[in-house]
């Protein structure tokens, strides 16, 4: 038996000062277009590609009315051809002109392919640009030509439990005076659009509203009430694999759902950080290793010789500051006192592995160890 | 890797779950082999870790702390266990696994007719063990661009495309070939994977599937027709091919893999695989009809084996926790809310599901809590049977439409050869099971869920390790099956359950249990009522039910049944409340009624129960 007893437990990161390094990557082979030690800004394009059109099939041979091996005699075009929308692809006259049948092409695009056993013509419609961002402020460490370009930054750092919305930048600016007030939509005005507007403890479905209304880049809260959420997005959840959405700005919220006061040593970031331009996804996948929404606020000035350590893997032991994930604790925040190796017995009756915190109050709580979270210092 | 020649002393099995990697340890002592211990770590496979094995050290590296037993090879910094077993704590004989991480295997299946080749393909896929993320088909009612465009989206692992009987019409076939050709879906991992596609349609369309689909981009598996007539149905071959193709291409490119395939000794399974067969081997050892389910955190899976058919689904985002919130969605508050027997909000109930759904690994600290997770529970069984009722039907050339929604819709009795009178076993398995606090929530949920009619035997796996043992069974059947029976099956005990309606109160049946000659109770049960018997899982009784003309106790309406059951941990239960089960429209009425099922089989600690009225 080991004299101390450790617990891996994944915390989400909240911290003033660490080192943020991003790879950004390309979906499929394209241009980079930045080089190691360059700076780049949010908006910087340090990389594009193309993307594949759809393809569309077209059934030459039923609509014909004809043997697919009977198709080449009628076609009008080759493979690698350009055609416009409506171009005859292929056809036929007969009787004099009595009969006269064609083929168009749905779509603009090139002539793909033609499969001889189905008789079918694929049209592959243009590719598009995709052009891809720094998404943060910082330098260029790394380039892997037509691939990635990976960007670090010293920042202040802070993750959510779940987002709502992808990729945007904007001035920090902290509409809350304390990190258990609710947002209210009067303290969001014509202001903030662009901004990312941080608040206490939840944001009211009228303020979420309002936020999208003055054109806010994103919202960062401790909570909000689920059936808001889903009434800003239109539809119900289902499972946690967010980043898509379309709600017009980025929404994180950092302790869960419902009125969660945001965590003080996450508030306290912010404020300190109140102007500075950051930048926020909402990107969430809770899964194995989860992919959580993140507030990363670059502070380059900060580089003076030495540099913080990237974030590493949170390891539990006494004196860790957790917080705690479940109710009737929710969101309350302590110190590890001590982790026990025995089994014990909860509430449920549930023998688990627990850990004894204690929380600001002083009062020792003996949670299961499943239910805390490491905040990462 | 390769087989271990002599007999085993200790065995280290893990399962890399979607959420959790869980270690299970096993040693022989004495004569018998015994779970020894278990340890828990959250799944490294995604970013920011990315590396599989540091999960799987980190649970293992748990079992050493409760056991003191040394695993871990620590001479390199990459995981490696000490193997064979050296004498005292040292050392293991054998290592394997199961995944369902990252998702599991996630398939598209393609095939002609609807209801014909996409519907065995559909079954071979889940057989093995997938997530069928989609079902393409000829008639499936959509445009070829939007077929094309559904494979451009979902990117699955693999493609299964069936298709044509022997010697029939290939042009149908080749119409789906064409559809993957141009849709090229991109995999999830890596950039120079070639996506696999087992074919198994007709036989006569092989070398122009193989042109249709160049080299460059699909790896392709040609392997036996899945309907070679349409009125046979071959899964096997499929099925095997997938599993190969599972171990080749998709384990070999998840993250920290290649380390952990290089310690396994056999191949890695995928979960929902190596769980069937282990509920399989069991039936057909014993020669009974099983029905199985596995609840994860991103799916439930279910199993059956009747009258020698087996057949496994996996019901995607159908899970406990981060698909939680999706069970809340398909069912419905409402749905959920009727299991509940205290006054919940649906501001509070949404609360904790999607707070469970953020925060994954979390276990419910207040008893409440616990009871609004158990509700969920039902609700995510209940629809996870209802597809695979969908899929456990007679073969048939031709079959009425039906729309992928409808897998969630109730499945009438005769649609289905399950026939719930004749369900002998009832086996769960998951977390959410083997956490229970209480065996009789494990034996109500189940009950609730399934609603078996007549006598069913109900047993729940200890501290869920039915995947980790059957994958072992491959190389060690009888270890495997030893352990089962002995230290992972816990007997929970038998349902003696009615079908039939009736009014609260009124008779349904007098059951007599004689536990000896002398010794003998009479209990009239009542419509409404859960009685249940503390009966022992050591000790065997004769029971004889005379139900009353509107009831139903696997024989027939008003038919005598007697027969010799087992008790267990929890006993023998007698549930008439009716099939469906029924409960008040009237909320007070139906949570007294909860209250009054949750007392009788002591379900919730009694103060506790006692509050809620």
């Amino acid at each position: 038996m080991s004299e101390e007893s450790f617990a891996y437990t994944p915390g989400l990161a909240t911290t003033s000062l660490t080192y943020i390094v991003r790879e950004r990557a390309l979906p499929v082979k394209g241009e980079t277009l930045a080089s190691p030690g360059q700076r780049v800004d949010f908006d910087t394009i340090v990389g594009k590609c193309f993307l594949e059109g759809p393809p569309y099939i077209v059934k030459v041979a039923e609509l014909l009315g004809v043997e697919p091996e009977e198709v080449p005699r009628y076609l009008k075009v080759g493979v690698g051809d350009a055609v416009g929308r409506g171009a005859v692809l292929a056809g036929y006259t007969a009787l004099l002109g009595l009969i006269k049948r064609v083929v168009e092409s749905p779509v603009e695009g090139v002539v793909e392919s033609f499969n001889e056993l189905t008789g079918h013509l694929t049209i592959r419609s243009p590719p598009r640009t995709i052009e891809l961002r720094a998404y943060i402020r910082g330098s260029v460490l790394k380039v892997v030509p037509g691939e990635s370009v990976t960007i670090g930054t010293p920042a202040a750092f802070v993750q959510g439990i779940i987002g709502f919305g992808g990729e945007r930048h904007g001035a920090i600016e902290v509409v809350s005076s304390r990190n258990h007030d609710v947002v209210t939509p009067d303290q969001i005005g014509e202001h903030h659009a662009g901004k990312i507007v941080v608040g206490g403890s939840l944001i009211t479905y009228e303020a979420l509203e309002k936020a999208r209304k003055v054109g806010v880049a994103g919202v960062v809260v401790g909570g909000a009430r689920i059936t808001d959420v889903e009434k800003i997005l239109g539809y119900r959840i289902g499972v946690a694999i967010t980043g898509r959405e379309n709600i017009g700005f980025t929404l994180v919220l950092t302790e869960g759902f419902g009125r969660l006061p945001m965590s003080k040593r996450a508030f306290d970031i912010f404020r300190e950080n109140e102007g500075r331009e950051a930048a926020i996804n909402g990107a969430t996948q809770v899964r194995a290793g989860v992919l959580r929404p993140e507030v990363i606020i670059p502070r380059e000035e900060e580089v003076s010789g030495e540099v913080p350590e990237p974030l590493g893997e949170g390891r539990m032991r006494a004196g860790s500051v957790v917080r705690i994930i479940r109710f009737p604790y929710f969101g309350e925040i302590g110190t590890v006192v001590e982790l026990p190796v025995e089994l014990h017995e909860i509430e449920t009756e549930s023998p688990v592995r627990v850990v004894k915190v204690r929380l600001q109050d002083g009062r020792v709580v003996v949670i299961p160890r499943a239910d805390v979270e490491i905040i990462s210092e | 890797m390769g087989m271990v020649a002599r007999e085993p002393r200790f065995i280290l099995a893990t399962d890399v779950g979607s959420t959790t990697t869980k270690a299970r340890f096993f040693g022989k002592v004495g004569d018998e082999w015994k779970f020894l211990a278990s340890g828990e770590a959250p799944t490294t496979v995604e970013k920011p870790v990315e590396d599989v094995t540091k999960g799987v050290r980190n649970a293992v590296r748990e079992v050493e702390e409760l056991t003191g037993h040394k695993i871990i090879d620590d001479s390199s910094e990459e995981l490696g266990f000490i193997m064979p077993y050296l004498g005292g704590k040292t050392g293991i004989d054998v290592y394997v696994s199961t995944s369902s991480a990252g998702g599991g295997l996630q398939m598209l299946v393609a095939g002609v007719v609807k209801s014909i080749t996409a519907e065995s393909a559909q079954r071979a896929a889940l057989g093995a063990g997938a997530v069928v993320m989609d079902v393409l088909s000829v008639d499936d009612g959509r445009e070829v661009h939007e077929k094309v465009n559904t494979l451009r989206f979902l990117r699955p692992d693999m493609v299964l495309l069936a298709g044509g009987t022997d010697g029939g019409d290939k042009t149908h076939v080749l119409e789906m070939a064409e559809v993957i050709a141009v849709a090229k879906p991109r995999p999830r991992f890596g950039i120079s994977f070639r996506l696999p596609v087992v074919y198994a349609g007709n036989r006569d369309a092989r070398e122009d599937v193989k042109r249709i689909l160049p080299g460059d981009f699909f790896d392709i598996r040609v392997v036996d027709n899945i309907r070679p007539q349409i009125e046979v149905e071959r899964v096997e071959p499929a099925r095997n091919a997938i599993l190969e193709l599972f171990m080749e291409h998709v384990m070999a490119h998840a993250p920290g893999y290649e380390k952990l395939m290089k310690l396994t000794s056999t191949d890695i399974m995928p979960t929902p695989a190596a769980e069937g067969l282990m509920v399989r081997t069991f039936a057909e050892m014993r020669g009974v009809n099983v029905i199985g389910v596995g609840m994860g955190g991103a799916t439930t899976n279910v199993y059956s084996v009747f009258d020698g058919r087996f057949l496994r689904t996996v019901s995607a985002n159908l899970g406990m926790s981060y698909s939680i919130g999706n069970v809340l969605k398909e069912a419905g508050t409402e749905n959920v809310k009727r299991w509940i027997p205290f006054e919940i909000t649906d501001d509070e109930l949404m609360g904790i599901i999607y707070n469970k759904m953020i925060r994954p690994t979390t276990i419910p600290m207040t008893l409440k809590d616990l009871v609004v997770e158990h509700a969920v529970a039902r609700e995510s069984i209940r629809m996870a049977f209802n597809h695979h009722k969908y899929l456990a039907r007679e073969l048939k050339g031709v079959k009425k439409e039906r729309t992928i929604s409808d897998i969630f819709e109730e499945v009438k009795a005769e649609e289905t050869y399950i026939d719930m009178r004749r369900v002998d076993y009832i086996v769960g398995t998951g977390g959410l099971l083997s956490r229970a606090p209480r065996r009789a929530q494990s034996m109500i949920i189940l009950a609730d869920a399934f609603q078996p009619i007549g006598l069913t035997y109900i047993m729940q796996d200890s501290v869920f390790m039915i995947p980790h043992l059957g994958v072992l069974s491959k190389i060690y059947r009888d270890v495997a099956l030893e352990i089962f029976e002995k230290e992972c099956l816990v007997p929970l005990g038998t349902l003696i359950a009615a079908a039939g309606i009736g009014t609260p109160g009124e008779k349904v049946a007098d059951v007599t249990v004689e536990y000896s000659e002398s010794e003998r109770d009479n209990v009239e049960v009542a419509f409404g009522s859960l009685v249940k018997l503390p009966v022992s899982q050591h000790k065997e009784v004769t029971v004889t039910v005379e139900p009353t003309r509107k009831f139903d106790f696997g024989l027939g309406f008003g038919k005598r049944v007697r027969r010799r059951v087992r008790g267990g941990v929890v006993g023998i239960v007698i549930d008439a409340r009716g099939r469906p089960l029924h409960l008040p429209q009237d909320e007070r009425e139906r949570m007294k009624l909860l209250v009054s099922w949750f007392k009788s089989i002591e379900a919730y600690p009694k103060d506790f129960l006692e509050k809620l009225g």
